[in-house]
C-alpha cells in the first residue's frame, strides 16, 4: 500500500464529482491510498494572482503548509486537478529559487502559525503516480475488461507537462504518458497532436468567443481523428468540453458530439467496474453511444432527458456521424 | 498594430523604469528586462488573436516606459496561463508571471481594460474570502447575471444538466479555518502594499 496526501481541489466536490467517484474507485485495486490534506482552501486558480500575486501565493502556501504539518510519513502531495497542480507546484519552486518570497510567505503563513519549509513537499499529479509509482504493467494486469476498439485522443490539457521546472515528463508539447496509459488499457489512441493544446481556462466566462474557439479546435481536431471520445485528466478541460459544447455548437452552427471523461474513469471500466459507479452518464455529451459500440451498457439517464429534449434548439444527442445522416455537419464553423 | 501605440508617460516619474515596477510585483523571478524580441511567445499564443498587442509587443513598450498604454491593453486578459510562451522562451522569462503581475497593477489603479475579466477574478476572490473555498454555483450565477444576461437562455440548458446530474452544490463548503486564513491574505497584503512603497521610493 503506497501512501500519499491529497489535494483534492475544489471541482472534485461539484462540477467534477465523476472524477472523485472514479478515482476513489480505481485507487484500492492499485494499492493506492490517499490522505486528504485536513481543511485545504481553494488554490486560487488563476484569479487570485491576478489581483494580487503575493497573496495569491500566501492562499497555495497554506496549503503546503498544511500538509507539511500533516505529513508525518509521506511527503508526496497529490493533486488531481492540473490548475491546482500547477500552482501548488509552482509556489513550492518559486519559494525554493526566491529567498525574498520565501521570507515574505512565511511572514504571512505565521499570522496563522503556519510555515513552509521549501520542497518539503513534491508535489505531483495523480497521473505521474499512476505511471511511475504503479506502473503501466500493474495498471494491465487489472484490466479485466480491455477497452478494444474504443478509439480514445489522450487530452492531456497545458498545465501538467508545462510548465515542468524538474523535466518530469517526456515532452513539453507532445508528451505520450496519457496515450500509452490508454493503450495499456487496450483502447485505440488516436495520434491527437493537440494533446497539449489549452482549453482556455477561463475564458469561457471572460470572453466567450475566444473560449469557444479554443474548445472548437479541440472537438474539431478530435473528430477529423474519428475518435470516439476525449480523455483528460483536469476538471476545467473536462468542464469546457463537455459543458459548453452546447454552447460552442450553437456559437458556430456546428453539430459536434465528442464526449469526454476522466481518465480515471476510462480506467475503471478497463477494469470491470460498474459505469455508474464511475459517475459514467455525469457528463452532459453523453459517452453512452461510444461506450455501447464496445459493450459497455450504460443505464440511460431516467429523469434527464425530458428535460434536455425539451430545449428547442438544443443540438441532438443522437450521433451525428455515419452514412445514414441525412444533414453531415459542416466540418468548417461558420465565422 | 503599432500605429495604435502613442507615447502615455504620464505617470511614470523620470528615472523609475515601468519594468523594474513590473519585476517588483511579479511574484518570484519575472526576467522580462532579458528579452530579445524573438516573438517566440506571440507565435505559439493560443489566444494572440484575440489581443491588442502580441505578448512580445507588450514588452517592447513596457521596456519603452508605456505604462499606461501597458497597462490599458487586453493583452494580460486574455492570456490563457497555457504555458506554451514559457517553455519555448529562449531566455525563459515567467511570460504568464509577468501577465498577471500587469494585471495586478491595472486592477489596483482601476484601468484594467477587461472590466467582465477583472469582475470574474474579484467575484472568484470573494467567494475565498467568504468560504475558504470556490463556490460555482455562486459564481456562474452571478457573473452571467451580471455580464452576459442575453447569453442566460443560451446557457440554461447546460445549467439544468449540470444541476440534475449533481454537478453543481446548492450549499458553499466552509472551511474552519477561515479566520487564519483571512489572517494571513491580510498579512500578505501588508506586505506586498510595504514592498510596492519601497520599489517606489528607490
Amino acid at each position: 500500500m503506497s501512501r500519499y496526501l491529497y489535494y483534492p481541489g475544489c471541482s472534485l466536490s461539484s462540477t467534477a464529482r465523476a472524477y472523485s467517484q472514479s478515482l476513489n474507485a480505481i485507487l484500492a485495486p492499485l494499492g493506492v491510498e490517499m490522505e486528504e490534506v485536513d481543511d485545504w482552501n481553494c488554490c486560487g486558480a488563476t484569479e487570485y494572482v491576478t489581483l494580487s500575486p503575493l497573496r495569491g501565493y500566501a492562499l497555495i502556501g497554506r496549503n503546503l503548509a498544511l500538509a507539511e504539518r500533516q505529513r508525518g510519513g509521506p511527503d508526496t502531495l497529490v493533486a488531481p486537478c492540473s490548475a491546482c497542480y500547477v500552482n501548488l507546484v509552482k509556489t513550492d519552486r518559486y519559494v525554493r529559487e526566491s529567498p525574498v518570497l520565501r521570507e515574505q510567505l512565511n511572514e504571512a503563513l505565521a499570522a496563522d502559525g503556519l510555515h513552509y519549509t521549501p520542497g518539503a513537499m513534491t508535489v505531483r499529479h495523480l497521473l505521474e503516480v499512476l505511471i511511475d509509482d504503479v506502473g503501466l504493467d500493474e495498471v494491465a494486469r487489472h484490466v479485466t475488461r480491455p477497452l478494444h476498439g474504443l478509439r480514445v485522443a489522450s487530452y492531456l490539457g497545458c498545465l501538467v507537462s508545462r510548465p515542468d521546472h524538474d523535466g518530469r515528463w517526456s515532452s513539453r508539447e507532445q508528451p505520450l504518458e496519457l496515450d500509452r496509459l490508454m493503450a495499456a488499457l487496450g483502447a485505440e489512441v488516436v495520434d491527437y497532436p493537440l494533446r497539449t493544446a489549452c482549453c482556455g481556462g477561463h475564458m469561457t466566462q471572460i470572453s466567450p468567443n475566444t473560449g469557444f474557439e479554443l474548445i472548437r479546435r479541440l472537438i474539431d481536431g478530435a473528430d477529423r481523428l474519428h475518435a470516439d471520445l476525449l480523455v483528460t485528466v483536469c476538471p476545467m478541460c473536462q468542464m469546457n468540453v463537455d459543458a459548453y459544447q452546447g454552447e460552442m455548437n450553437r456559437h458556430f452552427r456546428t453539430h459536434y458530439q465528442i464526449p469526454i471523461l476522466f481518465f480515471t474513469q476510462l480506467i475503471g471500466l478497463a477494469f470491470g467496474l460498474e459505469p455508474d459507479a464511475l459517475g459514467v452518464g455525469t457528463e452532459l455529451v453523453s459517452a453512452r453511444q461510444a461506450l455501447g459500440r464496445i459493450g459497455i451498457e450504460v443505464p440511460p439517464p431516467a429523469e434527464e432527458e425530458p428535460v434536455a429534449a425539451g430545449q428547442a434548439g438544443r443540438p441532438s444527442r443522437k450521433a451525428k456521424r455515419g452514412p445514414e445522416l441525412p444533414m453531415p455537419a459542416p466540418r468548417e464553423g461558420v465565422r | 498594430m503599432a500605429s495604435a501605440v502613442r507615447v502615455d508617460n504620464t505617470s511614470t516619474r523620470p528615472g523609475h523604469r515601468f519594468v523594474d515596477e513590473i519585476r517588483a510585483a511579479t511574484a518570484g523571478e519575472s526576467r522580462i528586462e532579458t528579452c530579445i524580441q524573438c516573438g517566440t511567445c506571440s507565435g505559439s499564443c493560443p489566444s494572440a488573436a484575440d489581443m491588442d498587442h502580441t505578448p512580445r509587443m507588450l514588452f517592447a513598450m513596457a521596456r519603452a516606459g508605456l505604462r499606461g498604454e501597458v497597462l490599458r491593453a487586453n493583452t494580460p486578459w486574455m492570456c490563457v496561463s497555457c504555458y506554451f510562451c514559457t517553455v519555448r522562451c529562449p531566455k525563459e522569462i515567467h511570460i504568464p508571471d509577468v501577465m498577471y503581475a500587469i494585471k495586478s497593477i491595472a486592477t489596483r489603479e482601476g484601468v484594467a481594460p477587461e472590466a467582465t475579466a477583472a469582475d470574474f477574478s474579484k467575484t472568484f476572490v470573494d467567494n475565498i474570502h467568504r468560504y475558504g473555498r470556490s463556490y460555482e454555483v455562486g459564481l456562474i450565477a452571478r457573473h452571467y447575471l451580471r455580464h452576459y444576461p442575453l447569453r442566460l437562455p443560451g446557457i440554461a440548458p447546460m445549467g439544468i444538466g449540470m444541476v440534475t446530474k449533481g454537478r453543481m452544490d446548492f450549499v458553499p463548503h466552509h472551511i474552519r479555518g477561515l479566520t487564519g486564513l483571512k489572517a494571513i491574505l491580510a498579512k500578505a497584503g501588508e506586505l506586498e502594499a510595504a514592498g510596492r512603497e519601497q520599489e517606489a521610493s528607490r
